[in-house]
């Protein structure tokens, strides 16, 4: 019925849809592909084991990321077995006839910050690459989820993948959030609230005051994180704020092909009244400044707050005292004050500008606490360019921080970054499991602000409070 | 890549009742460089089952002989996290051919079925009943039954349905892939993409 209202989420998705398979997924187009060097080898080999072409290349980006050197990056890369990747991501991109921006190419850096960067992430569009952060792009009004080798290879091949659609989620959050409450702190709030399965199957689309308050890059750190409470993707309207950061960017339509663009993006919202298969109401007053305890990334608490008992959580008991085991953690304990070791800033989810200038604004005028390691690793060259423009670096070295070369670096600690065992990361990125920056580590993920108080104090401090002391 | 069909399994199973069982655990990303589809089943759960000087965990249930079989059972929420098939083909290459939850985050539940492993989502009072079983007798046989949608308990007849889409059963009993069907769409999908927007 045409008269039905629409949610954002269905125009975008039934305009890509192919074939619909009678109990079975849609045959869905996808207008980009990302690929790094780390899911796509094998999606490739498929490739000439079948003896298949790549159906549109000009469709595909290839950055290479996730394992990737930050430092000395016009050396070789020293590990045989990344260098292998590294060069079978560029062998097969010119193969194929892919754009590929490698190791020192000014435009390389972790996919879900190049892509929105050069202009290639619009509204309205389809996006996936093999990598679960691709939700990051939803900022933008697009469809973008992370899928696997196979449906890499799907792409590859005929620009489609194989996809039940999935169930309607819309979360609204309305109101003013406080003084150094940041994007990171409503996701990792939600995210708590909804748990790291709460919602699995469903597709957001995120809405209210607050949203339509942030920043695009704001935008893509909450977008970047609807997998971890299991969405395959979330995705905000676009408006002025979307248009204003696309306008001039390198892929970005230009002349007449921006006004056509313009008029159809203005058409990608929620139309009133239209209606989803589960709603959450949240209050942006109610969000402080957060920080995880546990080993998922529901396992998150206002900073002020205490590590929950066993008895106040879902789930099973022995699941949760194996996680705060692992962490070294107490139920009942105070976070604040906790000592830590390593501080981390960077990755798909806060490896941003707005990230560096926020962390900046704490450290200026302070000194890195004797006791913490800190990487400071920007999402792209770019973002690095721009962290010496403003002067950021500057205030970086001050301080006592060193800055690395971008990559994914100690969010997934493929590389040599990685957390020893044992030792306590505040991080800005998006995964707490278990060892995932590294084996045995123990990751605590936050905001920039929060990262930058723990780095210049060395233990869990509330951004707030240094933030108070530096406008006296 | 083509896998072997799946019809109905009979077999022992490996119990894990631990929930929100994340890609990280199933394979850690540092075991992720290769280039071709080969031993990631040595990795499977690596920093489960192994210490840092690769002696083998004890008490981890891979390491005891006590548990074999073809089937993964494995508390609520497996498999979250990241998109990394290597977790499934991790599972499938240690010998895997099902898994058994009672909630399975969305893309490794893609990416399992995509490789040929069949995962199987079941009520948490079965998946209860199933730890109970293999608790009583580590070798209890689950008949796991892909025509019939069916998972039992042999010793005790207890018996559940479980829900596949028609096209992804059609697939694994077949042993076809995605990939042959789209092949088969690609004046379609050129028509489709030459009026898209982008």
């Amino acid at each position: 019925m045409s008269n039905t209202p629409t949610t954002l989420f269905d125009k975008v998705w039934d305009a890509h849809v192919i074939r619909k398979i009678e109990d079975g997924p849609d045959v869905f187009f996808i207008d980009r592909h990302f690929i790094h060097e780390v899911t796509s080898p094998v999606a490739f080999l498929g490739l000439e084991n079948r003896g298949v072409n790549v159906m549109f290349p000009d469709r595909t980006y290839a950055t290479a990321d996730h394992n990737t050197p930050t430092v000395n990056q016009h050396l070789p890369v020293q590990d045989p077995l990344s260098a292998n990747q590294l060069k079978a991501l560029e062998t097969n991109s010119s193969k194929y006839g892919i754009s590929h921006w490698g190791l020192g190419n000014p435009k390389n850096g972790i996919v879900h910050v190049v892509g929105p960067e050069n202009g290639i992430t619009l509204p309205g569009m389809t996006i996936v690459c093999g990598d679960s952060h691709t939700s990051t792009h939803g900022a933008f009004g697009a469809i973008a989820f992370g899928i696997g080798t196979s449906e890499v290879e799907m792409v590859l091949s005929s620009q489609c993948i194989m996809q039940p659609k999935p169930k309607k989620m819309r979360i609204n959050v309305n109101g003013n959030l406080s003084k150094g409450v940041t994007p990171k702190d409503v996701i990792l709030y939600i995210i708590s609230k909804l748990t790291t399965a709460g919602a699995t199957g469903y597709f957001v689309e995120y809405a209210g005051d607050v949203f339509e308050n942030m920043s695009m890059e704001g935008r893509m750190t909450v977008c970047n994180m609807s997998i971890e409470m299991g969405a395959r993707g979330g995705m905000i309207a676009p408006d002025q704020t979307t248009f204003n950061y696309i306008n001039g960017r390198e892929k970005a339509p230009k002349g007449e092909a921006w006004d056509k663009a313009l008029a159809y993006w203005k058409t990608l919202k929620t139309e009133e009244g239209a209606t989803f298969d589960k709603e959450y109401n949240f209050d942006a007053a109610d969000i402080e400044p957060m920080i995880t305890y546990g080993t998922n990334p529901g396992m998150g608490i206002g900073i002020s707050n205490h590590i929950p008992l066993a008895e106040e959580v879902g789930g099973g008991k022995s699941t949760y005292e194996k996680s705060l085991n692992y962490m070294g953690f107490h139920e009942g304990e105070e976070m604040k004050g906790k000592k830590i070791d390593y501080v981390f800033i960077g990755s798909c989810t806060n490896g941003r500008i707005e990230d560096f200038r926020a962390f900046a604004s704490v450290i200026k005028g302070r000194k890195k606490a004797e006791n913490v390691t800190a990487w400071i690793v920007p999402g792209s060259h770019v973002v690095e360019q721009q962290i010496k423009d403003e002067g950021i670096l500057d205030i970086l070295t001050e301080a006592g921080f060193q800055l690395r070369q971008p990559g994914c670096s100690a969010c997934l600690a493929m590389n040599d970054d990685k957390i020893p065992a044992g030792k306590y990361a505040v991080s800005t990125s998006n995964r707490n499991f278990e060892g995932r920056q590294g084996p045995g580590a123990r990751t605590l993920l936050a905001s920039p602000l929060v990262a930058a108080a723990a780095a210049v104090t060395g233990v869990v401090t509330d951004p707030r409070e240094l933030l108070e002391e530096a406008a006296v | 890549m083509a896998y072997d069909k799946f019809t109905v399994l009979t077999s022992s199973a490996v119990p894990l009742p631990i929930e929100n069982v994340d890609t990280d655990q199933i394979i850690p990303a540092r075991f992720l460089k290769a280039t071709k589809r080969e031993g990631f089943g040595e990795n499977l759960f690596r920093d489960w089952r192994y210490n840092n000087d690769n002696s083998p965990k004890e008490d981890f249930v891979l390491n005891n002989p006590i548990y074999s079989g073809k089937i993964l059972v494995g508390g609520k929420n497996f498999g979250s996290g990241s998109s990394r098939e290597h977790a499934a083909w991790a599972i499938y290459d240690y010998g895997f051919r099902c898994v058994v939850s009672s909630f399975f985050a969305d893309i490794f539940k893609g990416n399992a079925i995509n490789v040929g492993i069949l995962p199987v989502q079941v009520s948490p009072e079965f998946l209860d009943k199933i730890f109970t079983a293999i608790e009583a007798d580590p070798k209890t046989q689950l008949e796991v039954n892909l025509p019939e949608q069916t998972i039992t308990i042999l010793a005790t007849k207890e018996k559940e349905k479980f829900d596949i889409n028609g096209y992804k059963k059609h697939n694994l009993l077949n042993g076809f892939d995605d990939i042959d069907y789209l092949q088969a769409m690609k004046s379609e999908i050129n028509t489709f993409a030459e009026s898209s927007v982008y």
